[in-house]
């Protein structure tokens, strides 16, 4: 049955008809929520007790930092998934997603970057969460070059998964460095188990609006190089039979 | 054992390998992972070292001209003295989170550099005013007003 899903998925006609519709309506939804957690972020929210002005910045740096991890849990599993079950449409899947999460890793590392040097008084410090967050930066980019070094596209496919499994081992580091080990960047404050967020109602909401529209810009530049590396296939596979002659 | 199982298998052992692998590095340089000790741990003397913990509250002391600093840092349970000539970020007053770099003198720390270290609290202002009118102590920023707060002790 999931066979048949996704074999609709990526029919042809699928493709040349629904996706650019999908990818028409993330632009607009994400382009709402990202003016709307702007406007949110710099006019009309409070200003922090501490930091002043300056916590706006994690309007920006939160939201990235996200969805940098989480791209990649879901490089993860699909990798899993495609060495397993040797389903190739999750390697493609997996190659789509990468340059998103580079992306959001850069701006984490960035607005951080930015963020700290008023907060903290340095723009860089090798503590546990900042360095983690740095070898998924430089694993991003390892993948993205390393799938493309290969003669056979698909083996460098099959090859960079379980590069991704690998590193997937950096996802728990940097999400508990700051409780495993003495760091410079604080603990978790928003998502919490037994108490609740040690983030302030007002200061949730341009939060959650940005995360959201991180999302839909996610969630269209994917499918955008999906839909590319779908019609690649297409054309190289009637290529092969036009020539086979 | 089919295709897929023994695929299965060496997936596993794949991830458990690279899984102990990478436990066993961070676990062996668990001393170089931390990025600062407390004052309750061991301190050698004259060593370039990175301390971390809180100012102590009521421990600051400023000179007239505002470059010099005398604190004391508290994890709790240990303190530790620390003087300091130079900036400080914003964020650095009494009863915050600070991290200070530098070396062990006999019994005072010589700090050569002073980064601060916040909480992951974000309250409005207003709610901090609101906070404080029911009694509850919010700690304040310490701004430009402290050239002049020489403390006698």
């Amino acid at each position: 049955m999931i066979y048949k899903i996704l074999h609709n998925l990526i029919k042809p006609s699928f493709i040349l008809s629904v996706y650019p519709k999908l990818i028409g309506a993330g632009s607009v939804l994400g382009l709402s929520l990202l003016i709307y957690g702007l406007y949110l972020a710099f006019w009309n929210s409070p200003a922090d007790y501490q930091q002043g002005e300056t916590v706006r910045i994690m309007y920006i740096h939160v939201p990235a930092s996200w969805w940098a991890l989480s791209t990649y849990a879901v490089m993860t599993v699909l990798s899993f998934i495609g060495i397993l079950r040797r389903i190739d449409l999750c390697h493609y899947l997996t190659k789509a997603l990468a340059p998103t999460g580079l992306c959001f890793t850069f701006i984490s590392l960035t607005t951080g970057s930015i963020w700290g040097k008023p907060t903290w008084g340095t723009w860089w410090e090798w503590d546990a969460r900042l360095t983690s967050m740095l070898i998924l930066l430089f694993i991003y980019i390892g993948y993205i070059s390393f799938i493309n070094a290969f003669d056979q596209k698909l083996k460098g496919l099959r090859m960079g998964a379980l590069l991704i499994l690998v590193g997937a081992f950096n996802l728990p580091i940097i999400k508990w460095s700051v409780n495993w080990w003495n760091t410079l960047h604080q603990p978790a404050g928003i998502i919490q188990f037994n108490r609740s967020s040690s983030v302030h109602p007002s200061m949730l909401k341009p939060l959650i609006i940005m995360a959201l529209a991180f999302v839909c810009y996610g969630f269209v530049l994917t499918l955008i190089n999906f839909k590319y590396e779908l019609q690649k296939l297409k054309a190289n596979s009637l290529g092969d039979k036009l020539t086979a002659g | 054992m089919s295709k897929k199982n023994r695929r299965l298998v060496y997936l596993l052992i794949l991830l458990l390998m690279s899984g102990t692998g990478i436990t066993f590095i961070l676990y062996g340089l668990k001393n170089h992972i931390v990025y600062f000790v407390t004052p309750s741990d061991p301190i050698t003397p004259k060593t370039f070292v990175r301390l971390g913990g809180m100012v102590k509250k009521g421990s600051l002391v400023r000179s007239t001209d505002g470059a010099h600093f005398s604190f004391i840092v508290t994890d709790g349970k240990a303190d530790l003295k620390v003087s300091y000539t130079g900036l400080v970020p914003d964020l650095f007053r009494e009863e915050q989170g600070v991290v200070a770099e530098g070396k062990l003198n006999n019994t005072v720390f010589q700090a050569t550099r002073i980064l601060a270290k916040h909480d992951e609290n974000y309250m409005p202002r207003e709610v901090t005013k609101a906070l404080e009118e029911k009694g509850y102590k919010v700690p304040q920023v310490s701004s430009s007003s402290t050239i002049a707060s020489t403390q006698t002790k």
